[in-house]
């Protein structure tokens, strides 16, 4: 077992520019594990995020729009449903559950969402668990209370009986703060979806808030749905968006958000060229840092070939080499891509609400490492050949 | 034990001719003996033994070690035979610097018959270096470390040692007592020794030296 031994002197004569590539291959591994997992499950988790809902009724704009204002809390909402028109949808014999929304205020930045109680009692945010309180109680329906999202509450600090006072928009203006005070009854825990970045009022908390157009007092910004079959949905597609002009009615919502991941695949492909350029990169570090140092070797490789070691085997040694550290490398990578995960995920949760499932897309934490390792080897065949051509009676210098 | 017959090597020199370096019709060496050849700087004495040993392919000719014909065999079969059979002193050592001095020794046996890092052990401590093991050569004087290139030609428990200039680094005091390393150990082991030099005084150690000119026939 000499070669281990040999590729391990040899990395450890060599110790600084092993270590420079292997931290090239570590931050090309890191960066290709971070690109492919981030991106599977973001696309899951944003295409899974629909908060209980199977469509969201709104004023007349893009579907997309629509889903991110009433699911996501993200856009701005694009204009007012009446509330005759949310009477009849939530009386239509299709339809289990319809739950407005008001949106148009924040409080420094978090958004505050004006609802109805069905909102905590009669939906599953989460699949499986209706929204649960960690704290509290819900709001009285018409009361200035709050119930705001276990992420909100971590982020402001509030406690159970925090009193505040809205800001009139979405986007946070000190000079524009509301007269109404609120105080909070309830904090949720964690549901892992957008609803956990809200700080959700009674309806007409929003309706009726001191400085909104008293026209609009009755109007709600959509209306989110629950139908009792998936066909009801196709046939209110039909009669809202084909046949109507006034409201758009985003269904599935599943679908949607897959249409703008798709939309945007080109960024993912970006990406991941990026990180694949950077792979082969990583490689090319390797080949450049084994290859300099090949005229160094020349005479060790001599003296091994003197010693009767075969080409095969320098050659041998030369990739086992590469090999190992592009292996090294991967190894360390793994701390580089928890790193850009965690990084990732953190902004993801906090600007979206959307929690990223770790443990999913786990064929990346072999499959990368596996590739790296064999890449950086394919790197070392360029100075192996270099290793197996080196001519040894020349090499081992004087000659007399 | 070494036959040797119409061996030639030439190179091809800058300006393009063939110039012939190695031209021995016949020598022969006897197992367990010890011979020094004399032969000044670029006689063509180390690309001699390099043809020996089977880093360099010859022209023409047969060379047979212990029974095994070197000659017709291809670079692999030479380097296997190399491992199994001859054990090679240089001038310069030539030691691994990124091994340690037990490492070496291993390393000089495992294209061989295979790793007896015991039997590497007992050669290092034949020479004189058993506290020296986990040493880099970096950290040995000259002498010792080239007694650390005779303990790895050894180790194989080679039929042929060949020594290219064994002592032409080293001071007198240092090349004497070499000199009696590398006799006592292939007398020892049953090796037979085949030794070049251009120092007298190293010759003189030697009951049986023959010029180099006596054997090779190519021009200087």
């Amino acid at each position: 077992m000499i070669l281990p031994r040999l590729v391990y002197r040899s990395l450890r004569q060599h110790a600084l520019s092993t270590l420079v590539t292997a931290g090239s291959i570590a931050l090309a591994a890191g960066l290709l594990m971070a690109v492919w997992t981030v991106k599977a499950q973001s696309q899951r988790a944003f295409t899974e995020s629909t908060s209980g809902f199977d469509a969201v009724l709104g004023a007349r704009s893009s579907k997309l729009q629509l889903v991110l204002n009433a699911i996501f809390h993200l856009e701005a909402s694009p204009g007012n449903v009446a509330w005759a028109d949310y009477e009849f949808i939530a009386r239509h014999p299709a339809v289990k559950t319809a739950v407005p929304i008001a949106v148009g205020d924040n409080y420094e930045g978090w958004r505050i969402v004006g609802t109805v109680p069905e909102m905590f009692t009669q939906v599953e945010l989460a699949p499986g668990a209706k929204p649960a309180f960690a704290e509290g109680r819900l709001f009285t329906d018409g009361a200035r209370e709050a119930v705001i999202g276990g992420f909100a509450a971590q982020k402001l600090g509030w406690k159970v009986g925090q009193t505040f006072r809205p800001y009139h928009g979405l986007n946070y203006d000190p000079a524009k703060q509301h007269e109404e005070e609120f105080v909070v009854t309830g904090i949720l825990a964690p549901t892992n979806t957008p609803a956990d970045r809200v700080i959700w009022i009674p309806l007409k908390g929003v309706q009726t808030m001191s400085g909104h157009d008293p026209r609009a007092a009755t109007d709600v910004s959509a209306v989110l749905l629950q139908f009792r079959a998936p066909t009801a949905g196709l046939m209110l597609d039909v009669m809202y968006n084909k046949q109507g002009d006034r409201l758009t009615l985003a269904y599935p919502v599943s679908t949607i958000m897959a249409d703008l991941f798709n939309k945007i695949s080109w960024f993912d492909r970006v990406l991941a060229l990026v990180a694949y350029l950077v792979a082969l990169v990583a490689a090319g570090s390797v080949l450049a840092g084994i290859y300099a140092s090949m005229s160094a070797r020349r005479r060790d490789i001599a003296i091994l070939r003197a010693l009767g070691a075969r080409r095969r085997t320098i050659f041998g040694a030369v990739v086992a080499e590469a090999a190992t550290i592009g292996a090294l490398g991967a190894i360390a990578g793994f701390v580089v891509y928890l790193g850009l995960w965690y990084g990732v995920a953190e902004v993801i949760r906090a600007e979206a609400g959307v929690v990223l499932a770790w443990g999913d897309e786990r064929s990346v934490w072999w499959i990368c490492p596996l590739a790296m390792t064999a890449l950086s080897a394919l790197g070392g065949i360029v100075p192996a050949l270099k290793a197996y051509r080196i001519p040894v009676a020349e090499s081992l210098a004087p000659v007399s | 034990m070494l036959a040797i017959r119409g061996l030639k090597k030439s190179f091809v020199s800058p300006e393009g001719a063939q110039t012939p370096v190695v031209d021995v019709a016949d020598f022969r060496l006897e197992a367990g003996a010890q011979l020094a050849l004399r032969g000044e700087s670029g006689s063509g004495k180390t690309t001699f033994l390099h043809l020996i040993a089977g880093i360099l392919a010859a022209d023409t000719g047969a060379i047979e070690i212990d029974g095994s014909a070197m000659t017709s065999l291809g670079e692999a079969g030479r380097d296997k035979l190399r491992a199994a059979k001859i054990g090679y002193i240089f001038q310069t050592f030539n030691l691994l610097q990124g091994l340690t001095v037990l490492e070496n020794v291993m390393t000089g046996m495992a294209f061989g018959p295979g790793v007896d890092r015991e039997h590497a052990r007992a050669m290092l401590e034949r020479v004189g270096l058993g506290a020296r093991l986990r040493h880099f050569p970096r950290q040995l004087s000259t002498g010792q470390q080239q007694r650390v290139a005779v303990a790895r030609a050894l180790a194989n428990r080679p039929k042929l040692v060949l020594a290219d200039e064994p002592t032409g680094n080293l001071d007198r005091k240092n090349s004497i007592e070499a000199l009696a390393l590398i006799r006592e150990t292939c007398r020892e082991n049953g090796a037979a020794l085949l030794l070049v030099s251009h120092d007298e005084q190293v010759l003189a150690q030697f009951e049986n030296v023959r010029d180099f000119a006596d054997i090779n026939a190519a021009p200087r």
